[in-house]
């Protein structure tokens, strides 16, 4: 129970950011950059996996990003991996470590975690999805022996544009996870998987019942992630996307990132299928 | 007894003592129109209006607002919060106008109270108008219940001839009425008075609307893939111009300015429309609303039924100025109508006949 007093604190900080220095910035591809990013008091960030926060570069403008490091792994710094894609996106990777940047959140819904636990657990990244799902793999591999199977299925369109290299590496050598990587164009000598996410889903064996499956990635991907997990037979309720919008304010109010009646920063970006099926706007 | 009457005659020195407290803001004549501006003098107010270009809205959440202003310098960066709290009186706000206001109240209150339209809220008090005649060939105020308002003002002038009834509706409104030298208690006969125009007011507007309003969301409902968004689609020359006149549109967009020294700037929101092409595109360019159709639907969706079911109150007040402004003559009345028709058993079957 939140006291009015409490209430107009909180009403005052909804547009205005609080300054946090970038701690540390390491380059993942030609286009993105993760940037580790220092709270003020030390204190973590508080998010959930799937949540995101709006990062502002004062006089140049906000977007909304997602939150890549898991709270596990976030006690007094948060992390942020950022594609050169707008204005403040580009400005983002001109900064030097030690440079502030504006940050307002977590906002929103992230996945349930709560949920998952007991369950097998599939993700399917495709592209710079793999940035907020990343927050999730991670949060479930640090309490590894609370989650069934771990399989990770992941796309990109080239192979120089794998993200958290190291990381997967990590995963793969792991026994108790399954990764599966997969490219649209292959070069470098890739000897691995071509074709889309969706080629490897039908050679992975799967409990669909008792699986819960997380995607995200760019929007033409879902429908056929959708037809091909709904054609395993996993539950609708089972299935969770992370939907991108244009979330301006981050509170519900601006009204970019409404889907119909859903506005997105508010209920989402996490959503479960089941949520989300009857909206005509969501995919 | 919070009925007051005031002599015509007297308006004009209550106005002028208004002026010297309070930002006022009043209908006014520009050209052929009405506008709400901020008014010098008594002269400047026409209180016979019929409908203003745009809503009085602007004065809670203006076109263009800053957020905060920020200053960078050696010692780092500091941020510091605008609040507006000039204190202002609206006067003559019309009925449609103070329920759209009611509605974006609720809007900006509920979940995270947004500061600046709360304190400008605040510093806010609106005298409002009963209207005794229909304003605009456009307007249908009646159909949504909206052509009258008993709460929300502070203060609610009826003209009853020689003079206005003035309802206090709020401390407000009572601070407003001891400033007023000449008003004095109501009496008998002049509340007869008033409940006989109020009474006769009744038959001179219109019923526009076929369905009956409480309808409207479950009509909205059954319509999503109606053939009608395809048609508005097509003419829909997505102006923008619905949303900007609109009393109960509250979105907007956010954008930063900064000065030439690269050291002082500010963060503002500015109104922003959904009928816009890019208002749904996010980064990598996509647009999750391309078509024309889908953001007309999503204008009448979210006025007919989102709305409702978020804040209580349908997001159409009846006003007219959005179809008034519409180079393509879409109008919302007609579009609830027609989508009323095309529900109706009859259309089925007629439907069928020509299927």
């Amino acid at each position: 129970m939140t006291t009015s007093l409490d209430q107009n604190v909180h009403a005052k900080l909804l547009y205005i950011p609080s300054m946090m220095p970038i701690r540390n910035i390491s380059s993942l591809t030609s286009q993105e950059k993760l940037f580790e990013i220092e709270t003020p008091d030390g204190e973590p960030l508080g998010h959930t996996p799937g949540q995101f926060v709006e990062v502002s570069i004062l006089g140049i403008g906000e977007a909304p990003i997602s939150i890549t490091s898991s709270p596990s792994r976030s006690t007094s710094t948060f992390e942020l991996c950022i594609r050169r894609a707008g204005s403040v996106t580009n400005a983002l990777h001109e900064l030097q470590v030690g440079d502030e940047i504006g940050i307002r959140g977590p906002f929103g819904h992230g996945f349930p975690v709560e949920l998952f636990r007991g369950r097998d657990i599939f993700f399917l990244p495709g592209g710079l999805g793999l940035a907020p799902l990343r927050s999730l793999i991670n949060e479930v591999l640090d309490h590894r022996d609370q989650f069934g199977r771990v399989i990770v299925v992941y796309g990109v369109r080239r192979p120089s544009e794998f993200l958290f290299r190291d990381e997967l590496y990590e995963w793969q050598a792991r026994e108790d996870v399954e990764v599966h990587l997969t490219v649209d164009h292959p070069e470098d000598g890739w000897q691995g998987n071509v074709g889309v996410i969706t080629t490897l889903i039908p050679g992975i064996q799967l409990r669909p019942r008792n699986t819960i499956a997380i995607t995200c990635g760019p929007p033409v991907m879902y429908h056929f992630v959708l037809m091909e997990l709904l054609g395993r037979g996993l539950l609708e309720w089972n299935i969770w996307l992370s939907l991108e919008r244009r979330m301006k304010c981050g509170v519900g109010k601006c009204g970019h990132c409404q889907l119909d009646h859903i506005y997105t920063c508010q209920d989402g970006p996490a959503f479960s299928y089941a949520k989300i099926k009857n909206l005509k706007e969501a995919l | 007894m919070c009925l007051y009457t005031l002599p015509k005659t007297s308006l004009s020195p209550c106005i002028e003592a208004l002026i010297e407290h309070y930002r006022l803001a009043g209908p006014t004549s520009r050209s052929e129109h009405y506008i709400f501006e901020e008014l010098t003098d008594p002269s400047q107010l026409s209180l016979d209006y019929t409908t203003t270009i745009l809503p009085p809205k602007k004065f809670l959440l203006p076109p263009k607002e800053t957020l905060f202003q920020f200053t960078k310098d050696g010692q780092g960066t500091k941020l510091t919060p605008v609040e507006d709290t000039h204190a202002t009186v609206i006067f003559g706000v019309h009925a449609c106008d103070l329920h759209a206001i009611q509605l974006i109240d609720r809007f900006f209150e509920q979940d995270h109270p947004d500061q600046a339209y709360r304190c400008r809220r605040a510093a806010t008090t609106i005298v409002s108008i009963e209207c005794l005649q229909p304003c605009s060939q456009f307007s249908f105020c009646k159909s949504m219940g909206t052509d009258s308002i008993n709460e929300e003002f502070d203060l609610h002038l009826t003209d009853i001839g020689d003079s206005y009834v003035c309802e206090v509706g709020s401390i407000k409104g009572a601070v407003l009425i001891d400033d007023c030298q000449d008003a004095r208690p109501i009496k008998e006969d002049e509340i007869i008075e008033m409940n006989k125009i109020i009474g006769k007011r009744w038959i001179d507007f219109p019923d526009k609307l076929e369905p009956t309003i409480d309808s409207l969301p479950s009509i909205m409902s059954l319509s999503y893939e109606s053939h009608l968004w395809q048609e508005l689609g097509e003419r829909c020359l997505a102006c923008g111009a619905c949303n900007i006149v609109c009393p109960t549109c509250y979105c907007f967009d956010v954008a930063d300015s900064i000065d030439f020294d690269l050291q002082h700037g500010e963060r503002y929101r500015i109104w922003d429309s959904c009928q816009t092409d890019g208002f749904a595109v996010v980064a990598d360019g996509h647009n999750f609303r391309k078509e024309r159709s889908e953001r007309i639907r999503h204008r009448f969706m979210h006025k007919g039924k989102y709305q409702f079911e978020m804040l209580g109150l349908i997001g159409c007040v009846g006003c007219g100025r959005c179809a008034q402004s519409c180079l393509a003559d879409i109008s919302p009345l007609d579009v609830f109508n027609r989508l009323h028709r095309d529900l109706l058993p009859s259309a089925a079957v007629n439907e069928e006949v020509e299927g």
